[in-house]
């Protein structure tokens, strides 16, 4: 019954417009995934690699697994006490949730940066610098196609993680799906409440679909063995699981 | 369902209404109390531990930990849940027995269990409430605390439209963004009542689930105008305008014990009556505003007060 | 200030240990189920190449609920009362298997080829080799797994605390409903304290199992 009731509300159009409605909310979900993910790899992706490249700083990456333990909630609301204090204007509702997102999106990021560039097959590097390439091509040419499976990894974990976590930060009174999952709790109507789920469910499907896509079309057959290894697990293909692919444990197994 | 099961309820309630107070066979105090219908006269109320829940704002919270304090005066063992959520996810929550007790709004709850209730006047409100709750549950007797919805705006918004009540405000209607509980969308306190009432269809709508972000959207000019509760102590601390409620349709919002009917012993009803007759709307705004502002435990608030209305 | 912080914290301290109490069962209970749950399903995944697919993909699904959905509707899917802490433990669960099942997977992938066929040579039937042989070798990869699990679960926990179920969250909330910070501090610190404690305790079981590989570091 609840299944059927979530149906319809699905498919009637008139949930679909106005500034409540599913294609606003679903743009504003994916601006916001997309803010994140662009600051997130404006700092992961250069610091991630400069620290695999001169081997300081290490310990920011541990230092970005630890934040996970801290709860996204609290976090939020934390930031949500300070801004409302600090920042006016629409910031004040934004502004912490996009950073929260970005604390979130961070360690995934980095840990794929880090060890996309940490596990460039040294003797490539080597023959690289063997024909006279700069250190600069080195890193252009060799290391960076060469940490693109990891970096992307990275980048599909951080995107599910993201975009899971947005939905909480409605709490802060953001827009995007959450807004369905709050509203239809607040209001006692399941309906909306789980075809909000499904919505963020499908939009995370989407996404992961799409980097999978780009990471086929990016990434040098050489690297992902889709040709020279077929019968061993590749790096992340179809990776749906937001943590497990980039730590230690995998990278090392 | 529910429709059908509130009409019941009315139905018979009406029918049986005299007969059922008199089966209750209750001390003076808790023949005033009512809710329900006859079939439920049969439920005998058993003594034991009360699990008290409350709404996700802290005055709910505060009036839980005020009703805990005075029936552990009493001698009644009880045990107070985390905030549950708003009205819809917390009446689940006694009607499935997770608990038996928690703080009311004799308007807001009516007008949730009946929106096409008209009563304004708080006797005639409560009269109607008591006929309408499910037979299951009872309204105790309601305190003199008032705490409405209100519609507020900044001393800034109101000086420069002039707005006095909620009428004023709704000829702006297409530059008002309303910041409030996402509840507030669905409800006929809410945007339902605004539009059928005062005809009045803001530009936006803001939900936002706690009463600081609401401040903050205020203050912030993310809205222009807001629904805060009443005795919210942020409005004094912002200089924030309450209009008034020219066509009521807030009306009155008396706090009032909701408890079922099979944790209601003669006991706890009495204490309960005790307790609401010693709230008014400047003791629970000060207490309230001592949990809010001054960050206080909101149990040892309740506790301070139940002594000090000689009842601990 | 500072004064003000141990004052809040001292004064609520049983009600936080109990709240902290209450967290640790929510996150947990539903590691151990799922761990019982994820052993078979993985064994499973590894054996049939048909079926791995599935199992691993439809539990990484899992994994795109968002939790307060999940945890909402846990009582219209399971019947029980909307406060009751088993909502939040089958949740909770779910999304231990969502991570377990590859793990587990994986980590029997990982025993070496060599090994397992010295084992079914010395007459292990499967059942014996898996428990003797496959699971004790990929001990390491499975507490990994669960260490992420653990982490996760103590943060999602907290979402509980929308929805009335008792546990850290609630200073986190409570403290935000009052613009309260060392309140909300109170329920980062906590789960940051239980997740540092889980993580221990996992790192510490599987050391204990796995003995070879300290003597094998320590020379």
């Amino acid at each position: 019954m609840i299944l059927t009731d979530t149906w319809k509300w699905l498919v009637d159009g008139a949930n679909w417009s106005g500034t409540d409605g599913i294609l606003h909310r679903l743009e504003q979900h994916v601006i916001y995934t997309l803010i994140t993910l662009a600051i997130s790899c404006l700092i992961a992706l250069p610091l991630g690699s400069w620290i695999a490249h001169t081997g300081h700083g290490r310990w920011l990456v541990s230092l970005a697994n630890a934040v996970r333990a801290v709860p996204s909630l609290g976090l939020l609301c934390i930031l949500g006490i300070w801004a409302s204090s600090h920042i006016s204007g629409d910031l004040a509702l934004t502004g912490p949730s996009i950073a929260v997102l970005v604390v979130l999106a961070l360690p995934p990021l980095l840990a794929g940066a880090y060890a996309g560039v940490t596990e460039v097959d040294p003797a490539a590097r080597d023959a690289a610098k063997g024909m006279g390439m700069t250190g600069a091509q080195v890193f252009a040419k060799v290391e960076l196609p060469n940490s693109l499976p990891l970096v992307f990894s990275g980048l599909r974990s951080a995107s599910l993680q993201v975009i899971a976590t947005a939905t909480i930060a409605a709490f802060l009174g953001i827009g995007g799906l959450g807004r369905f999952l709050l509203d239809g709790q607040a209001s006692g109507e399941y309906q909306v409440m789980i075809g909000g789920s499904v919505l963020v469910a499908v939009l995370a499907l989407l996404v992961d679909l799409l980097f999978a896509l780009a990471q086929r079309y990016l990434v040098s057959p050489g690297l992902t063995g889709r040709r020279v290894r077929r019968h061993t697990a590749g790096t992340g293909t179809g990776n749906l699981d937001p943590a497990t692919n980039l730590d230690g444990e995998k990278a090392t197994a | 369902m529910r429709l059908l099961r509130r009409q019941t309820a009315v139905l018979v309630a009406t029918a049986f209404a005299i007969p059922t107070l008199a089966a209750c066979g209750l001390s003076g105090d808790a023949l005033q109390s009512g809710g329900g219908g006859g079939s439920c006269s049969s439920d005998q109320p058993k003594a034991g531990t009360v699990s008290i829940g409350s709404a996700n704002f802290p005055e709910s919270q505060l009036l839980a930990d005020i009703y805990s304090s005075a029936l552990k005066s009493a001698g009644v063992k009880t045990t107070t849940t985390d905030p549950i959520g708003a009205r819809e996810a917390y009446l689940k929550a006694l009607d499935d027995g997770s608990i038996q007790l928690v703080p009311e709004y004799t308007g807001s709850l009516l007008t949730y269990l009946n929106p096409k209730a008209t009563e304004k006047a708080p006797e005639e409100v409560y009269a109607a409430l008591i006929t309408t709750i499910p037979c299951s549950q009872l309204a105790l007797n309601p305190s003199q605390a008032q705490d409405s919805n209100a519609m507020v705006v900044t001393k800034a918004t109101a000086d420069k439209w002039n707005l006095k009540t909620v009428s004023d405000l709704a000829k702006h209607a297409g530059d008002v963004t309303i910041a409030a509980p996402p509840e507030f969308r669905s409800r006929d306190q809410g945007l339902v009542g605004l539009k059928s009432t005062y005809n009045f269809t803001p530009k936006n709508f803001l939900p936002l689930s706690a009463t600081p972000a609401i401040v903050s959207a205020l203050k912030n000019n993310q809205a222009q105008a807001a629904n805060i509760f009443s005795t919210d102590p942020s409005i004094k601390q912002n200089n924030f305008v309450i209009l008034r409620d020219d066509k009521q349709l807030f009306g009155s919002d008396q706090v009032v014990p909701l408890i079922s009917r099979s944790a209601a012993t003669p006991k706890v009803q009495v204490a309960l009556n005790k307790i609401s007759a010693k709230l008014t709307t400047d003791n629970l705004g000060e207490m309230v505003k001592q949990v809010v502002i001054d960050k206080k435990d909101p149990q040892a608030v309740a506790d301070a007060f139940v002594k000090q209305q000689g009842l601990g | 200030m500072k004064t003000l912080d141990l004052s809040y914290v001292s004064d609520n301290w049983s009600d936080i240990v109990h709240r902290a109490w209450q967290h640790a069962v929510l996150a947990g209970l539903p590691l151990l189920i799922g761990l019982a749950i994820a052993l078979p399903l993985g064994w499973w995944a590894r054996r049939s190449t048909r079926l791995r697919p599935f199992l691993i993909g439809g539990a990484g699904l899992l994994y795109t609920i968002p939790s307060l959905a999940l945890l909402i509707v846990m009582p219209v899917i399971l019947g029980t009362k909307i406060l009751s802490p088993w909502n939040v433990i089958v949740a909770m669960t779910l999304y231990t298997l969502a991570l377990l099942v590859r793990t587990v997977a994986d980590g029997l992938s990982a025993v070496p080829g060599d090994v397992e066929q010295a084992a079914t040579a010395m007459g292990y039937t499967p059942v014996k080799r898996f428990f003797g042989v496959d699971l004790p070798l990929a001990i390491p990869v499975i507490a990994g797994g669960l260490r992420v699990a653990a982490v996760s679960n103590v943060s999602i926990v907290s979402v509980a605390s929308l929805l009335g179920v008792s546990q850290l969250g609630y200073y986190i909330t409570n403290g935000y409903q009052r613009s309260y910070s060392i309140e909300v501090w109170v329920g980062i610190i906590g789960c940051l304290v239980l997740a540092l404690l889980f993580d221990l305790i996992i790192q510490l079981v599987s050391r204990a199992l796995t003995p070879w590989l300290r003597v094998r570091g320590a020379s």
